[in-house]
């Protein structure tokens, strides 16, 4: 107890306490585990084949070079087809748009109506839709497959719009619905007392209070819709498969060399929408989930 | 004439009976205050007069017309909410003209109703500013106001000061009054706060259990509860309750006895059981006591002073007894005191129907 220090003001805080090493060596030995396969895949994305073959996948390209990602986008064959990914891509988008559109239009309003418009048997009927989120995937492909058939889709983009619309729909729902909860009461109630109807209440009083669940709605569509394998290789045809087969079929190809530097550039620009959607959207999505549990 | 009549209503939500068989007949410019502790079915009468729950029988008039089957907006009625319930997203303005773009009223007549209400509640300075923006007192006014736009014939208000901190709650409390003075509207107010019920209301229907236990002037109310839980619950400090039994005109308790001379019964002056009421501020204490038909000594247990008056604790015939003094009253812990009531302000209760004999 020699210079015995007065406790006050801000209690000190050392920067390379023991703590503070362990969580930061933490953080950065994670951080790097995750980022090294996406530093491999840029950089062999950027190297010639030849000097792919000397096998140093860690070391930087001595030459760039933007081929293999044009390779990627615009000649790379499917079968007999050497168009790239570009038209996988824009499978991708005519099928991702109305799908987007119409699962959260519909989620919305369902999750509207379990909220707010409470009938009988509501709680029976989000049971039921809830019940329908834990169901394999797989176990439905078949019957889609036949209802698909009877009814003229199978095979047509607006087939599997509707397939993912439907499988969006537990997830959604409880989202938008477990959000409309949490928006007061009262308020919903003065709006009826100003004579505003179903449709009134949700377009003129819900729907702008809502943006940051729309944006977390839209968040989880986009990346589930783009990063579809399954469905889109089951419910189309070749000429409409989306980006993620069409990947798949240019990686996988058993013919001739693999050219990693373009199986590299392609699978980068096939996550490439996803990743956007994230960084631009960050902060409203971090803020959709983290509503409900403050009230503001 | 009669503005609001509920009749034989009654609300079940499953095998759960929230509201027994009502009746209530609110004539036209009445404050009527809805009193009862939580959970007593107050608010739920109010949603069901709002048209904001379905009722399981019974029927409900506004004006001259039955509306038990009509939509919230069709009643006539403008509704003020506990939590304000503004359109979060709508400036002042918005909210205020919500409900009449809702019945597609032409823009000059909304902007001239909009630019009134703002007047009476002195918020024309608020008017392109989001709820958010506003503090406590100013949104309530708001959501005030935008009942006020629509011109209704009864106004409801659930509870409305409820958020509010306490001398906020005083300030508005003054204005809804005014407000009902100047406006001379029907109001049904609901609240568990006794204060505001007994400054706000002409009448006042104290609930229980969904039964309106009493419906009556303020006055009344307090001076004449109709049972024992009306007399326990009106009144702060709480009244004091002594158990014992009228005999003979007398009222015993304990070793005591005392005359209930001036006391007036219901119907006749029966014998048995009973509690006796007496408030604290109705307990006088030193040399004016002596002159009162009852009087008794009692030693000081405890003293709570509250600056305006002070209340001290006794025991009277093995039950604490609470008497109301006043602020610069002189009694310390353990000062024996000399008391009095006059038996006219008690008020006495069956031992088992707890009603007033």
């Amino acid at each position: 107890m020699v210079d015995a220090v007065i406790p006050r003001g801000p209690k000190p805080r050392p920067r390379f306490s023991r703590t503070n090493i362990m969580l930061y060596g933490t953080l950065i030995v994670v951080a790097a585990y995750y980022a090294l396969p996406l530093y491999v895949m840029i950089v062999t994305s950027l190297k010639g084949m030849p000097e792919i073959r000397i096998g140093n996948i860690f070391a930087p390209p001595v030459e760039v070079t933007y081929e293999p990602w044009v390779k990627a986008w615009a000649e790379a064959c499917t079968g007999i087809n050497c168009e790239g990914l570009s038209r996988g891509f824009w499978n991708s988008v005519q099928i991702l748009i109305p799908s987007v559109i119409l699962s959260i239009a519909i989620a919305s309003v369902n999750g509207y109506a379990l909220a707010n418009w409470k009938f009988k048997g509501s709680e029976v009927f989000f049971t039921i839709l809830i019940v329908g989120a834990f169901i394999p995937y797989q176990v439905m492909i078949y019957p889609l497959v036949i209802i698909l058939r009877e009814m003229g889709l199978y095979g047509n983009i607006w087939g599997l719009v509707m397939v993912h619309t439907i499988f969006g729909m537990p997830i959604l729902t409880l989202l938008f619905r477990n959000y409309f909860t949490s928006v007061p009461e009262e308020l919903f109630k003065a709006a009826r007392v100003d004579g505003a109807g179903f449709w009134g209440i949700y377009f003129r009083i819900m729907l702008p209070m809502s943006l940051p669940i729309f944006v977390v709605a839209i968040i989880l569509q986009v990346t589930g819709i783009w990063n579809d394998f399954l469905f889109g290789v089951i419910y189309t045809k070749p000429a409409d498969y989306p980006m993620t087969v069409q990947l798949n079929n240019i990686v996988n190809s058993v013919q001739g060399v693999k050219e990693y530097n373009v199986n590299m550039a392609a699978t980068l620009l096939t996550g490439l929408v996803p990743l956007i959607i994230y960084f631009a959207s960050g902060k409203l999505f971090v803020r959709g989930i983290a509503a409900g549990a403050v009230k503001g | 004439m009669t503005s609001v009549l509920v009749k034989d209503l009654t609300l079940n939500f499953g095998a759960l009976t929230v509201l027994d068989n009502l009746n209530i007949d609110i004539p036209e410019g009445e404050f009527l205050v809805l009193l009862g502790a939580s959970g007593c079915g107050k608010s739920t009468l109010l949603n069901c007069i709002a048209g904001l729950l379905d009722v399981s029988d019974g029927e409900i008039h506004i004006g001259d017309r039955n509306v038990t089957w009509e939509e919230p907006s069709g009643r006539g009625i403008g509704m003020v909410f506990q939590s304000y319930a503004l359109y979060p997203q709508m400036t002042v303005e918005g909210n205020l003209s919500f409900g009449l773009k809702n019945a597609r009223m032409p823009k000059d007549e909304i902007k001239k109703r909009v630019a009134r209400a703002a007047e009476i509640l002195q918020i024309e300075p608020l008017l392109q500013r989001k709820p958010a923006a506003l503090s406590g007192g100013q949104r309530q006014r708001v959501a005030i106001g935008r009942a006020l736009v629509r011109d209704v014939d009864v106004f409801l208000f659930d509870e409305p000061l409820s958020n509010l901190d306490a001398k906020l709650r005083a300030d508005l409390r003054v204005e809804i009054k005014r407000l009902h003075h100047s406006l001379k509207n029907t109001m049904i107010y609901v609240t568990h706060d006794q204060v505001e019920a007994m400054t706000l209301a002409d009448r006042i229907a104290i609930m229980k259990g969904g039964i309106i236990q009493q419906l009556d002037t303020p006055t009344e109310i307090y001076n004449r509860p109709t049972n024992k839980y009306v007399a326990g619950f009106i009144g702060s400090p709480e009244i004091n309750f002594f158990e014992g039994a009228v005999e003979g005109g007398g009222f015993v308790t304990g070793a005591e006895r005392f005359s209930l001379q001036g006391y007036t019964f219901q119907n006749g002056a029966p014998g048995g059981p009973a509690w006796l009421g007496i408030r604290p501020e109705h307990i006088v204490s030193g040399e004016a006591a002596a002159s009162l038909p009852v009087t008794a000594e009692v030693t000081i247990d405890l003293v709570e002073p509250m600056g305006s008056d002070t209340l001290a604790w006794a025991t009277f015939a093995g039950m604490p007894l609470r008497i109301r003094m006043d602020g610069q009253a002189a009694v310390a812990t353990g000062d024996r005191i000399q008391i009095g009531f006059d038996p006219a302000r008690a008020s006495l209760f069956d031992k088992t129907t707890e009603e007033r004999l």
